[in-house]
């Protein structure tokens, strides 16, 4: 039996959708794209010209929601699939669009560059638990309005993994578009094989920017996967209620729903969101929260209910170091979302407000990732009955340890942690350098950096990833990009 | 691969047939059984305890590559006791008066034939005397001292102390060990060393000879 959890009775549920499709018809939602908007018009939408607001009634979220496939799957550079988003499954993500890095050495925050997105995708390529690469931070020595596109550049260059990934502008779309096709050479192959996932995210309360509503249609015209990332902030822009957030949330994803499906019906997407609570004593919002966590996963069974596969930003925390706070709102956050069959789990390296990424604490994570792995695959009976013989065998010889049941199951039923989760006893911890937590990550990411293989996407594939990148920098008054060679 | 080097391979890999084999092969071709234990079956148990201890391999794998390597060693001994080798040192091992716990105190002697020394295993529940008197008898090394209880560890500084007066102490060596134990307790007893872990154990009792 899969372990899980649920925060929402199915009365609560049904009332959650209701509300939200009541608002979608009667208050609508507001939209900053003409071209969306007469897409919806052509599909009987009431449009409020004057306000941009878009009436939805409820046979067009119908119509939508009919077209969304149920599952898909991801495949790395290589065409290999890595992701089956279907059922309960669950898969990790980094947390993504970090705006500095945390640095180890001086335990100072700064802004990234290209050597620390390399490091990254470096240190990602080599985690067995996370399936995939985000682009999880944003370098600071391009110009702005590639930045977006050169972190995608760099993950496919330097690490196998599919990517989450997202465009800051419109502009960005066709150079990300391109760089896709590069991999996987022509349009068919890429909407057969998805490398990316776009997030798409909607402006709380009930509106899409011009930006965010072009990137969906343009996602959907590619038949490259979304997810939206409905981020309605409880107590601020939205209802202090857990209820009445998610009523907004629903509302804010139906509607993007509408948008992918109506642009092209089968357009995978994930129903996603990174949700908070609005803390009113510091004006943050904590993802670390427990009623954070309690709003994604209630959304998630709202999605699971539709048919549709999930993600959320779950598994982070609002820390500003690797230290308990860091460990026990990651840990909490990734259970929670494990048992609550979340497909897409992002948030791993993610600290301070996702703000934040830090390597050290990405390797920690990843050891969160495998411990929840492990615990959805529950506890199975292999070989445990008749018990009799194995007691027997026990009173016998006095230990089970080189059983042969033992060595059958024992690295299935057991996870063996990384050198970042200590296990030791004391004296052989002291003997073995007493190290702290933080020493013992940064440790392991210079093992992995130590470790790291080569993509093995193909030179002429990559320099053809490096040519259309040089031209896309040129636009911006670049001459060259910065070195690759972390 | 030659021979030897084939067989500390079955005994990593706690291939028992394969070590039952090649040492009866190696005992028609090699000649000298002392090469045979220390070029094949230790070397192999070597290899064991360095993956070990770097987490390659778990304990389940070090205990059947002491299985493995017992059976190529029942074949050796009649030659090794022909050719008068002895084993590295005698050590006398047992849990402590008054406590029952001996799996620990097991694990510590697999890991020490494995490592070559002879092992006298006086059980649990050992009384001071007993741990002395065997000492004596089979002139052992090293004592080997096991306690899980809180309450049995200051039976370890009764077998210390008796050591001491019966004049042993330059030639006999304590160790202890077990979970309530510690290197600071083990000072304070006057204890020679302190094993934290089997394989660690096996390490300070190779100091404690002067064989590391």
């Amino acid at each position: 039996m899969r372990p899980t959890v649920r925060f929402l009775s199915d009365e609560l549920l049904a009332t959650i959708l209701g509300e939200a499709r009541t608002l979608l018809s009667k208050l609508g939602v507001e939209i900053h794209n003409e071209a969306v908007l007469t897409l919806l018009a052509d599909h009987g939408a009431k449009i409020d010209v004057e306000n941009r607001r878009v009436h939805l009634k409820g046979s067009l979220i119908d119509q939508a929601l009919a077209s969304v496939p149920s599952s898909f799957a991801l495949y790395n550079v290589l065409g290999e699939q890595t992701h089956d988003f279907s059922g309960s499954n669950i898969h990790f993500t980094p947390g993504s669009a970090a705006i500095n890095v945390l640095d180890d050495e001086t335990s100072t925050i700064r802004t990234p560059d290209t050597r620390d997105y390399i490091r990254y995708a470096q240190v990602v390529s080599r985690c067995e638990h996370i399936a995939s690469q985000s682009t999880a931070l944003i370098p600071a020595d391009v110009h702005e309005r590639i930045s977006d596109s050169y972190r995608l550049y760099l993950s496919l260059l330097f690490c196998e993994k599919p990517v989450v990934t997202g465009a800051f502008t419109i502009e960005a779309f066709p150079i990300m578009r391109d760089l896709q096709l590069a991999v996987r050479g022509s349009r068919e192959s890429l909407a057969e094989k998805p490398l990316t996932i776009f997030s798409c995210c909607p402006s709380a309360p009930l509106k899409w920017s011009d930006v965010t509503s072009q990137n969906v249609v343009d996602c959907a015209t590619m038949s490259i996967p979304v997810e939206f990332v409905s981020m309605p902030l409880a107590g601020f822009v939205a209802p202090v209620t857990l209820v009445g957030s998610l009523i907004q949330h629903t509302a804010e994803t139906l509607s993007g729903i509408v948008i992918s499906q109506l642009t092209r019906p089968g357009t995978p997407i994930l129903y996603g969101g990174s949700p908070a609570i609005f803390d009113v004593r510091y004006e943050t919002t904590p993802m670390g929260a427990v009623e954070t966590m309690m709003i994604d996963c209630a959304y998630n069974e709202i999605g699971k209910h539709l048919g549709i596969p999930t993600q959320a930003y779950i598994s982070l925390s609002d820390s500003k170091q690797l230290d308990a706070q860091a460990g026990l709102e990651t840990s909490m956050g990734a259970t929670l979302a494990a048992l609550s069959g979340i497909n897409n789990i992002s948030g791993p390296g993610m600290l301070d407000f996702e703000s934040c990424q830090s390597l050290e604490k990405l390797v920690l994570d990843h050891e969160i990732c495998g411990m929840m792995l492990r615990m959805v695959d529950g506890i199975e009976p292999r070989d445990d009955v008749p018990a009799l013989p194995r007691f027997e065998e026990l009173i016998a010889d006095h230990h089970l340890l080189i059983s042969e049941h033992t060595r059958r199951h024992l690295r299935t039923e057991h996870l063996f942690p990384g050198p970042v989760i200590d296990r030791a006893n004391r004296a052989r911890w002291q003997e073995e350098g007493g190290t702290s937590l933080r020493q013992r990550a940064h440790r392991e990411v210079e093992r992995l950096l130590g470790e790291f293989e080569p993509s093995r996407l193909g030179v002429d594939v990559k320099a053809d990833l490096t040519e259309r990148m040089t031209v896309e920098a040129r636009r911006y008054g670049m001459d060259s990009l910065p070195r690759c060679d972390a | 691969m030659d021979t030897l080097s084939d067989l500390a391979d079955g005994v990593v890999n706690g291939d028992e047939s394969k070590v039952s084999a090649l040492t009866a092969q190696a005992i028609d071709t090699e000649g000298s059984a002392k090469r045979i234990l220390d070029d094949g079956l230790i070397r192999g148990m070597t290899i064991v305890g360095e993956r070990f201890k770097a987490h390659e391999i778990f304990l389940p794998d070090v205990l059947m590559a002491a299985k493995a390597m017992y059976v190529g060693l029942g074949l050796l001994r009649p030659l090794l006791i022909e050719e008068n080798v002895d084993s590295l040192a005698k050590v006398v091992v047992g849990s402590v008066q008054g406590d029952l716990h001996d799996i620990g105190k097991n694990l510590v002697g697999i890991m020490l034939k494995g490592a070559g020394f002879e092992v006298i295993d006086l059980g649990n529940d050992v009384s001071p005397s007993r741990f002395v008197e065997a000492a004596k008898e089979h002139d052992a090394s090293v004592i080997g001292l096991s306690a899980l209880l809180t309450t049995t560890m200051p039976v370890m500084k009764s077998v210390v102390d008796e050591v001491r007066s019966q004049g042993l102490g330059d030639r006999v060596k304590t160790i202890v060990g077990g979970a309530p134990v510690s290197e600071d307790f083990a000072r304070k007893i006057g204890a020679d060393a302190y094993g934290f872990d089997a394989a660690n154990a096996v390490d300070k009792v190779k100091t404690l000879v002067g064989k590391n």
